[in-house]
């Protein structure tokens, strides 16, 4: 009987390791948001799928992410086991906030999901398309209101570039920073902004009862199942897109980066995770290793470059 | 089929024994996880919600319905125990509750409030279903400059609730007003006095400020006055039931908290916290009883407490009808929707009939367990109380300390904790209230933000804030309140107004 107490708790030692990781997941925002929603679907994934034994969700919200992100840094160097959720809306914290620590603080693993940023009017409004935008900005660009989210993120900076492209100055435009997409939404259904701004998934509800017009899609090709055409159709050369990530810790040797991204492969490659981005209308623009790398350097001068031209960034 | 079919179809679903136990069993598990201190609803449900997923649509959507009640139920239990709230709108909960149950009327205080969520929880469910297409329309005509009206309206009427002199409470809220300013600036994404520490970046915790200044201060001030005071804690004085007394008190404010709470619920930018503090000031305003208000005054419990459960149906209204999540408890609500392939909005009601009205029904049977399972609790929580001074206070210390590093787990917020603590006791020696900072941190940065929005909107434009009708009443409402005690001063009658101020501690 001893023997068998013995031999069966080998085996379970012997067994543990199936599970790679116990991963704890940062998600460096409150709970509801899409970081939040991204990190717990990460972990009914991993779990589901037994990837990892169990996965905890840590929320550490603040300042765009960058509170989570420099609290992840300092205190995980070298842990194979943690996780963060991050994304586009972080790159702008980072440079707005000054934040002390970057991206180049930890090690970006790969991209998960996207959004394309819509924009709306309201039914009533009388402007019918991106021209007709375009056309009351240049007038006077003051006179124009969009509603959105957080100063500094996204849907801002996505203005930004469309005033720019559009030959209008970036410092003039009169963007109303709401604290999420609801609070926006709100404002525009109720005719107290010209035009509103945010991920397609806060309007397609709105959009298909027809009490918002939705006049753009800031993807670089018209997007399957959204009736709209394009930015770049409207003639301004402009592309946005809202990305998350996850990164791990900082100073981890190359196979333990390799076993993290072997795993978060292995989730992406689920059936239910495809079903999740489908439930959520999450885009897949999973991209890992190098080429994520490339992409994220890219991104992070670009969106240096705008906030600038808009005045956030000195 | 019209409303009321659909919903008695629900309700003849909710109703099945198995789905019964499901909402027992959330009810449960959201008490449980919500009693907790710094946990609020919103981190209960995110919690709990993968538990309903197992389950089938009609299953889930019950228990999750519980776990959501649960959750706000739980939280102002260990306000009115334990001093703890455990998100904004549970603080004006603390302010009465806490009071009453150290003057031995625990017991009353949890029953007011269970029995106020559920009166409130019924009629705002009930109006959720039969009225909710007028709310929205009526809830979107309010933009930036209605909202700031109404954040001034606030100002007015709860600054002139709270102490006895004038001077001391606008200090307090002022004091309020500028930690409300720290952190980085909606508009601008600028950072505002943060000295470059990160933590500040995102402003100061209301639920730090809360809990810091109520259970910090408070155990300060109890500590240094070592064995001076008499043992004042009485953990249960008379009937841990409601008296006939406390019923007559009771019922009038669980309906005018039903009635501010509802419509300000389903207002985007409104929320709980400003339901609750105007049905406070409310009551107050009303009350027979001017000079318990401080002290532990029933309709102090129960109109707030009836208002943060009738908005919290509130908020449901923009979910469910506009898809709007206006609260982060909504935001993981609508996560949990997208879990049965239901994206609420305003084809839901015509496309999703059956579900809207099975969680419709849900949440009824839900507040009705709610009431079920907590009613007989009250006795042995009240018991939490008969723990010795030292020991209680102890373990308020400790719980406040779990709570904050829970909600936010970082060196620096306990640092601000035990700061706050300290301002706190030294405000409550030198007389100064203490409710008016977590006012001003709760309202300052709405009411700035929207009156930042209105002026952006009208380009500078300052008379355009007074065009609305709705934002022009508001202001005149605003003014007279204002102004009606000061005519009633002068003429006379100066003393009974004075007399009625109560002292905050």
């Amino acid at each position: 009987m001893k023997h068998f107490f013995l031999a069966s708790l080998i085996a379970g030692a012997m067994a543990l390791p199936a599970f790679a990781a116990d991963y704890s997941i940062i998600a460096p925002a409150g709970p509801g948001g899409g970081w939040d929603q991204t990190a717990r679907s990460l972990q009914t994934v991993l779990q589901d799928e037994k990837i990892s034994g169990s996965v905890q969700v840590i929320n550490v919200p603040g300042a765009g992410g960058t509170i989570g992100l420099a609290q992840f840094a300092s205190q995980n160097s070298g842990n194979a086991n943690a996780l963060i959720i991050g994304g586009y809306v972080m790159v702008g914290a980072i440079l707005t906030n000054q934040s002390p620590v970057t991206l180049k603080d930890v090690t970006p693993i790969a991209r998960l999901t996207g959004e394309y940023e819509a924009i709306v009017v309201p039914a009533a409004s009388p402007i019918q398309n991106m021209q007709d935008l375009v056309t009351a900005l240049k007038a006077d660009p003051g006179a124009v209101s969009w509603a959105g989210g957080s100063a500094g993120g996204t849907d801002h900076i996505a203005v930004g570039l469309i005033a720019k492209a559009a030959g209008v100055d970036p410092t003039k435009i009169n963007y109303i920073a709401y604290a999420g997409g609801g609070e926006a939404l709100a404002a525009i259904l109720g005719n107290q902004v010209t035009a509103g701004i945010s991920g397609y998934g806060e309007f397609e509800a709105q959009v298909k009862a027809g009490t918002l017009r939705l006049i753009a899609i800031s993807s670089a090709e018209r997007v399957e199942g959204i009736d709209a055409p394009t930015i770049k159709e409207g003639g301004l050369d402009v592309v946005v897109e809202n990305w998350r990530m996850v990164a791990a810790a900082p100073g981890l040797s190359a196979e333990q980066v390799a076993a993290i991204n072997a795993d978060i492969e292995k989730v992406v490659n689920s059936d239910s995770w495809k079903e999740i981005l489908k439930t959520k209308g999450w885009q897949n623009t999973y991209l890992a290793g190098d080429a994520f790398k490339a992409q994220l350097d890219k991104d992070v001068a670009s969106t240096e470059a705008i906030l600038k031209d808009i005045g956030l960034v000195k | 089929m019209g409303t009321f079919e659909f919903l008695l179809q629900g309700v003849a679903i909710a109703a099945q024994p198995m789905n019964l136990l499901y909402a027992l069993i959330g009810v449960t598990l959201g008490t449980a996880v919500g009693v907790l201190p710094g946990i609020g609803p919103a981190l209960t449900v995110a919690l709990l919600l993968p538990v309903t997923y197992k389950l089938d649509p009609a299953g889930s959507l019950i228990m999750f319905a519980g776990i959501y009640y649960g959750g706000m139920y739980g939280g102002s239990t260990t306000s009115i125990l334990l001093n703890t709230p455990g998100e904004s709108a549970s603080v004006v909960t603390a302010l009465e509750g806490n009071k009453m149950a150290r003057a031995g009327r625990g017991g009353p205080a949890l029953a007011t409030a269970a029995i106020g969520s559920f009166v409130a929880g019924l009629i705002a469910t009930l109006g959720l279903a039969f009225i909710a297409p007028f709310v929205v329309k009526f809830a979107l005509s309010f933009g930036p400059r209605e909202y700031f009206a109404l954040m001034v309206l606030a100002f007015v009427t709860v600054s002139a609730a709270f102490g006895d002199s004038t001077l001391r409470g606008l200090t307090a809220l002022f004091v309020g007003l500028g930690l409300a300013v720290i952190g980085i600036d909606q508009q601008t994404g600028q950072a505002r006095l943060s000295f470059g520490i990160p933590d500040l970046l995102d402003g100061i915790e209301v639920t730090t400020l809360a809990v810091a200044m109520f259970a910090i201060g408070e155990t300060l001030y109890v500590a240094c006055q070592g064995d001076r005071i008499p043992e004042k804690v009485e953990a249960v004085k008379g009937s841990v039931w409601m008296s006939k007394e406390d019923w007559a008190r009771s019922w009038k404010p669980w309906l005018r908290g039903t009635f501010i709470g509802f419509p300000i619920g389903a207002m985007p930018a409104g929320g709980a916290s400003i339901a609750s503090f105007l049905s406070y000031s409310t009551e107050k305003q009303f009350s027979k009883h001017k000079d318990e208000f401080g002290k532990g005054a029933i309709e102090g419990v129960a109109g707030p407490e009836a208002a943060n459960n009738a908005s919290a149906a509130g908020t449901l209204v923009p979910l469910l009808s506009l898809g709007l999540p206006t609260t982060a408890t909504a935001a993981i609500m609508l996560a949990g929707f997208q879990q049965y392939g239901l994206q609420p909005g305003p084809l839901l009601f015509a496309t999703n009939p059956q579900l809207v009205w099975g969680l419709i029904a849900s949440l009824l049977i839900a507040n009705f367990m709610l009431l079920v399972l907590n009613l007989p609790l009250i006795g042995l929580w009240v018991k939490l109380l008969t723990i010795p001074k030292p020991w209680l206070y102890a373990g308020i210390l400790l719980f406040a300390t779990l709570g904050t590093i829970g909600a936010n787990p970082s060196v620096f917020e306990l640092g601000m904790l035990l700061t706050f603590g300290l301002l706190g006791f030294a405000m409550r020696i030198f007389g100064y209230p203490i409710a008016p900072v977590v006012v001003g941190l709760i309202l300052g940065p709405m009411a700035e933000q929207q009156l930042r929005r209105a002026l952006a909107i009208s380009q500078g434009d300052v008379t355009s804030l007074f065009m609305s009708p709705i934002a022009a009443v508001l202001f005149a409402v605003a003014v007279l309140a204002v102004v009606v005690p000061l005519i009633l001063r002068a003429r006379g009658k100066g003393e009974v107004l004075s007399q009625f101020a109560a002292n905050e501690d």
